[in-house]
């Protein structure tokens, strides 16, 4: 045994290359055969379709599924409704992210640093479907946002918010509004922290340079801040804008009905059996986060992740 | 640094309170004696669901499937990612770039697209769905998790100590053993530990590769559509988040005590 090792260790004495091919094969196959084989038979699936009369897969190749995605009006809606709450849970993420962002790079160094990360790291850490559910309890009618507002006296001002149209609902629970405060709220770390890395790495001496010259606190922020923290927004939008589209959990338990990508795929592939159309679907996000990626690879992303 | 503005620290307050609040929700709602609605104030505070939640044996059943699924899946992901950091950290070669973005690109894709592709590779090769099938999902997602713990120490293990061992004759074997595994030890332990969390965790794969199999996840994820068990949910959640804080604080642990041994000079 050990004399085989000797002879095996000699082996790939002065043969640097081999060892590497030998470390690399496994993992390469596990990833080659199982992943992109996977996402390759993905693809040959959406060239199948449902056979209308026995409801069993027809391998035979046909456009007609693919089709489906753009002739059919409620799957042009799915897509539409899907792309538009990403784009919305975006900005807002940004938007609120920056302050505090803002707040940990300048205003905080060494221990205090480490905690504000893990203060912002600890929610993301703990289990996103819980988080979810969190949610569901203070959404409720019965729940802690209407209870506060009842408080308050104030129950008239959520009353007219819900009459409003398209975020409007019965109740916050089955809103639009509702859904996109859940999407807000499970993404909000992934913005905050490549903003604060984007802003750390901002030379103090121009943010000093601009007030020497003169130019007024929030001429500085728009002119010079902000755009050097664009490779940070949006290398924080890649995670918000992809994950908010490809969930499909979220807008299951809360928010209006309605579809969203991610529950078409879930539901073609389970009770419909239509894995298809599932595959089809699941394309849609694949395209649009490749343009995304290629949009933000220019906004300077990938040096910020 | 200057002080902040009131503004600013006001703003950065309640975004932290935004963040934690619905947390401590959870913890709140674990105690409530209210078994029927979502109410608060909670009409009443008690010990109760715990023991009952305890006593549930699909909890249990449930909890033992995850464990083990997610063991497997890291002990997968620990023996691969170890082996794509070892021959990445320092080789250049064609194609380098390439396979990094392989191994990134299951947490790139959303999980949809993951879980349906396996999911129609399950259904071509007429696999049963179950645990094996969940495993291969999870290891195929974790593999990134520890490959990036392990790349990093790897970086700065010398290379004096790597031909110091082979000059004196130590075979391959022997310097992995002694010169290169205590040095990414615990890169591979939080590694793994995070490993672990992730797919203790993961719920929109294993949906797709569980077939009719139960993980802990999955039954909360039930729940969530359906509530039935109310009271036990909540008593679950706390369950799960603890389950998936502590291997990760510990990580926060290992690496920052990681940082400490390298600025201290290698000791080992």
């Amino acid at each position: 045994m050990t004399g085989l090792m000797q002879r095996f260790s000699s082996l790939l004495h002065g043969r640097p290359w081999l060892a590497l091919l030998l470390l690399l094969i496994p993992p390469l196959l596990w990833m080659g055969i199982i992943y992109i084989g996977s996402l390759l038979n993905l693809l040959i699936y959406s060239f199948y379709s449902l056979d209308d009369f026995t409801g069993q897969v027809k391998y035979e190749p046909t456009l007609s599924t693919l089709q489906q995605l753009f002739t059919s009006s409620s799957n042009v809606d799915i897509v539409q409704r899907t792309v538009f709450m990403s784009i919305a849970v975006t900005v807002a993420c940004a938007v609120i992210a920056f302050p505090i962002a803002y707040f940990m790079a300048f205003h905080t160094k060494g221990n205090s640093k480490a905690f504000w990360i893990l203060l912002v790291l600890l929610p993301l850490w703990s289990s996103y479907l819980v988080r979810v559910y969190a949610w569901k309890l203070l959404l409720a009618k019965e729940g802690i946002i209407s209870w506060f507002f009842d408080t308050l006296g104030i129950r008239f001002v959520l009353d007219w918010i819900l009459t409003l149209p398209v975020i409007g609902g019965f109740s916050l629970s089955s809103s639009y509004l509702g859904m996109f405060l859940v999407f807000v709220y499970v993404w909000l770390p992934y913005m905050i922290l490549p903003i604060q890395a984007s802003l750390e790495r901002v030379p103090k001496s121009l943010l000093q340079a601009s007030s020497d010259l003169g130019a007024k606190p929030n001429q500085t922020f728009w002119k010079i801040l902000l755009p050097l923290t664009v490779p940070g927004i949006a290398a924080g939008s890649i995670f918000t804008f992809s994950l908010t589209l490809g969930d499909y959990i979220i807008p299951g338990v809360v928010g209006a009905p309605g579809f969203f990508i991610g529950q078409m795929v879930y539901t073609q592939q389970g009770t419909a059996g239509n894995i298809p159309l599932a595959a089809a679907f699941s394309l849609v996000p694949i395209v649009i986060i490749g343009l995304y990626l290629a949009f933000a690879k220019k906004l300077g992303a990938f040096d910020a992740l | 640094m200057t002080r902040a503005s009131w503004g600013l620290r006001i703003a950065a307050g309640l975004c932290v309170l935004f963040l934690h609040f619905p947390l401590f929700i959870i913890v709140l709602y674990a105690f409530t004696t209210d078994d029927k609605t979502y109410a608060f104030p909670p009409p009443g505070l008690t010990l109760h669901w715990f023991g009952v939640a305890a006593a549930r044996a699909d909890i249990w059943a449930a909890l033992w499937l995850s464990v083990r699924t997610a063991l497997l899946a890291t002990l997968l992901a620990v023996v691969l990612g170890t082996m794509v950091a070892a021959a990445m950290y320092r080789a250049n070669f064609w194609g380098k770039e390439g396979i990094t973005l392989l191994f990134i690109l299951p947490i790139a894709l959303p999980g949809i697209v993951t879980g349906i592709a396996l999911l129609s590779s399950i259904r071509r090769a007429n696999i049963e769905p179950g645990l094996v099938t969940m495993v291969i999902g999870h290891a195929t997602f974790c593999i990134v998790t520890v490959f990036n713990n392990v790349v990093a120490r790897f970086r700065r293990i010398s290379h004096s100590q790597l031909e110091a061992s082979s000059d004196l004759g130590a075979t391959g074997w022997q310097t992995f053993r002694f010169i290169i595994l205590p040095n990414i030890a615990t890169a591979l332990l939080a590694g793994g530990l995070l490993s672990f969390a992730l797919s203790f965790d993961e719920v929109i794969v294993t949906t797709f590769t569980s077939g009719t199999e139960q993980t802990l996840p999955i039954w909360f994820l039930n729940e969530l559509f359906r509530p039935r068990d109310r009271p036990i949910t909540n008593v679950v959640a706390i369950f799960v988040i603890a389950v998936t804080m502590i291997p990760i604080l510990l990580v926060q642990r290992l690496t920052q005590a990681g940082e400490d041994l390298h600025g201290g000079g290698k000791t080992s």
